[in-house]
């Protein structure tokens, strides 16, 4: 009884899959899906490379540094940074009282209630608040930024594919749109206010070029030349940082406790083996 | 227990004699765990994965306690207070790492642990009610690793939980109530990610409970072996402790050795990135996908693409992917061959690894956009899926001419090393 019903519902649906694929495929071969820009043009990330690669990888601090000031000079006109202080920036070798400075001279001030009024008001930061959103809200966001939310950068490298890479590509991607690409779909032609990346998802992405010219940013004494290539690398590893803070404790813990496993785990065979060493299995 | 050969507890220490007197606790689990319950002789590593399992539902529930300290049940908060464990809790980010990536090591273990049920056929007579249990415990993950992955409240949390309780939606007539009911909203919201927190902390300790059920079951007719001939003397067993004790202590290590190098090394591999961007009901993801663990059942539901007259597509992939779970219940009275172990079973074997193939491509498909070629494959893959259990299986047994048995465990294993049963 439980076989001649479970025949029955097996028959079924495997039947009716067969069928649907046979009318799938009938489908599929007389009307071939439509070819889509985004399909055709879409790039994957550039490959790149950094000193936090592979599981020694340390963050390069003086780059992270010089992430932050492309940070703190372009990206956080428009992007918040909502889940790291400024504390935090002791990571990238920063001391006391150099946070207590960038917190104090941070162009955007933080939000509280006057102690006097209660009136909402704003004052300095201290190095235990974070970032202060340049935007009071979404809908201030959206209306300075013609109708787009830049998003929060703080997990940005986690939140897409090869994140580190992606930022990288997307801001040194900037380019016309190819005349193949208006040839082959004339009717995807980037609306005014949009910008053409081939590294952004649907193609055509609100946020204007940030890095446009080389030096626009100042790096110190003994840096690397500001060329956008650099910058990009630079704040897209800066980025990383945002996004996985512990990145470098994770991965010392993770090679003493390998080690720690590497010998638990063989005296464990080996008192396995002689355990079993008189008995045939 | 389940051999009259099996080692009697004789408590030597006077406080375990004092406590055994009174509480036969040290009793029980030294004839569930210890030198008191006879294993064959002859397992392979494969029948470690049960221990492994059981390993990896603690490490759930240590990492899963501390995190739950740190955490806010709040569609507001929820999503930073995940952050604020990653960045300001000491420890914090191993807590969330071990956490996500248990889940995915849990799942790996027991879907080794079943398919060695399948291989082996533990789960016929009189073993049946080990495997049903263990079933229950299997669908009691899922439900309890689905709402896990809704409590950080990103994207993938938010649209998987609306994807996944739309599944009963497409019940007829009391799907939208019944989807309304399970939310508490038209849409996932508070009220849903409270009550999923609440069971996602209840369900493991449910699972415990059944795993204790599952153990007693085995306990019964003592473990399987790989000859899949029962233990007809002394001999073929060897007391579990120390014996597989100490063989599951070196599979512990091994399972610690992967564990930590995903933990340490890619925390994220498994992860999908926009469960990294905060949850946005105006924004709906490219692809909605579930974690890996999920994806063969849910190439199942969406392989289905036509309406059977006046059936919906959309019903019939959720019965279809509710089917190919359940159906497993049945597989007991679905296998008719009398030979256990798949090593004796020439033509079962050779369905068991396309079974194993087709699981892999449908896992594949799953994970993949739904478009073409993926739902095309997943379609054949799917339609191979419940003929194998459904029709396959029970034929197998009429067709097959099973090769020889051992006459005993230790016979085979006698055998193996070139020797002649005494």
């Amino acid at each position: 009884m439980v076989r001649i019903g479970a025949f029955l519902i097996g028959l079924f649906f495997s039947g009716w899959l067969l069928v649907s694929f046979l009318m799938g495929a009938v489908a599929y071969v007389s009307e071939p899906p439509v070819p889509t820009a985004e399909k055709e043009f879409h790039l994957h990330p550039k490959h790149v490379s950094y000193s936090f690669d592979g599981p020694l990888g340390h963050y390069d601090k003086a780059q992270l540094q010089r992430g932050f000031q492309v940070f703190s000079e372009v990206c956080s006109a428009c992007h918040s940074l909502k889940f790291v202080s400024f504390r935090d920036l002791a990571d990238l070798g920063y001391n006391e009282a150099e946070i207590k400075a960038i917190a104090k001279n941070w162009k955007i001030k933080t939000p509280d209630i006057d102690p006097k009024t209660g009136e909402m008001a704003t004052r300095e930061p201290v190095p235990s608040d974070k970032f202060p959103k340049p935007f009071a809200n979404n809908v201030a966001a959206a209306a300075a930024n013609n109708n787009a939310i830049p998003p929060d950068l703080s997990l940005m490298t986690k939140a897409r594919h090869s994140g580190t890479a992606y930022v990288y590509s997307l801001l040194t991607g900037y380019q016309q749109q190819p005349a193949e690409l208006l040839q082959k779909f004339p009717d995807v032609k980037t609306p005014a206010g949009l910008h053409y990346n081939p590294y952004f998802a649907n193609l055509n992405l609100a946020m204007a070029p940030p890095l446009t010219a080389e030096g626009q940013v100042t790096y110190g004494e003994g840096q690397p030349k500001p060329t956008v290539d650099q910058m990009a690398k630079d704040v897209a590893a800066f980025l990383t940082w945002t996004a996985e803070p512990k990145m470098e404790s994770r991965k010392s813990a993770g090679l003493a406790v390998l080690l720690f496993l590497l010998v638990a785990t063989t005296l464990a065979y080996m008192s396995y083996r002689n355990i079993w060493a008189e008995t045939k299995h | 227990m389940s051999f009259p050969w099996a080692n009697h507890y004789t408590p030597k220490a006077p406080l375990m004699q004092w406590i055994d007197e009174r509480l036969p606790l040290p009793r029980l689990v030294y004839n569930a765990v210890g030198a008191g319950y006879p294993v064959p002789r002859n397992l392979n590593y494969f029948w470690n994965f049960g221990v492994l399992s059981g390993l990896a539902l603690m490490i759930q529930i240590v990492t899963g306690i501390v995190m739950a300290m740190h955490y806010g049940a709040n569609e507001l908060v929820a999503f930073g207070t995940v952050e604020h464990v990653m960045r300001d809790v000491n420890g914090g980010w191993l807590m969330r790492y071990a956490h996500a990536n248990g889940a995915s090591f849990f799942f790996i273990v027991v879907y080794l642990h079943i398919f060695r049920g399948l291989y082996y056929s533990s789960y016929k007579a009189p073993r049946e009610m080990v495997w049903l249990l263990g079933l229950i415990i299997f669908l009691l993950m899922m439900a309890t690793a689905f709402m896990g992955y809704v409590l950080p409240w990103g994207q993938m949390s938010y649209w998987g939980a609306k994807v996944i309780t739309g599944l009963f939606g497409a019940i007829p007539v009391v799907g939208e109530p019944i989807q309304t009911w399970l939310l508490g909203g038209f849409a996932p919201g508070n009220a849903a990610l409270n009550r999923f927190f609440s069971l996602h902390y209840l369900l493991p300790f449910v699972i415990a409970g059944v795993i204790i059920l599952h153990i007693w079951a085995l306990h019964i007719p003592g473990s399987s072996n790989p000859t899949g001939v029962e233990v007809k003397g002394p001999q073929d067993t060897v007391p579990f402790h120390p014996y597989y004790t100490a063989k599951d202590g070196f599979g512990a290590g091994i399972f610690f050795i992967l564990f930590a190098i995903a933990v340490y090394f890619g925390p994220n591999f498994l992860g999908h990135p926009d469960n990294y961007i905060e949850a946005n009901p105006l924004s709906t993801p490219a692809h909605i996908v579930p974690e890996w663990y999920f994806w063969p059942f849910y190439a199942i539901l969406r392989a289905f693409t036509f309406d059977f007259f006046f059936i919906p597509a959309k019903l019939l992939g959720v019965l279809a992917m509710f089917a190919s779970i359940l159906l497993l219940f049945f597989l007991p009275w679905l296998d008719t061959s009398p030979v256990r172990s798949g090593n004796y079973r020439p033509l079962f074997r050779k369905f068991f690894w396309i079974l194993v193939l087709d699981v892999l491509v449908l896992g594949y498909c799953g994970g993949a956009p739904a478009e073409e070629p993926f739902v095309m494959i997943s379609q054949v893959a799917a339609a191979y899926y419940f003929a194998h259990f459904l029709i396959i299986l029970p034929l197998i047994a009429a067709f097959e001419k099973p090769l020889p048995l051992p006459g005993s465990i230790t016979e085979a294993v006698l055998a193996k090393h070139g020797e002649a049963a005494e």
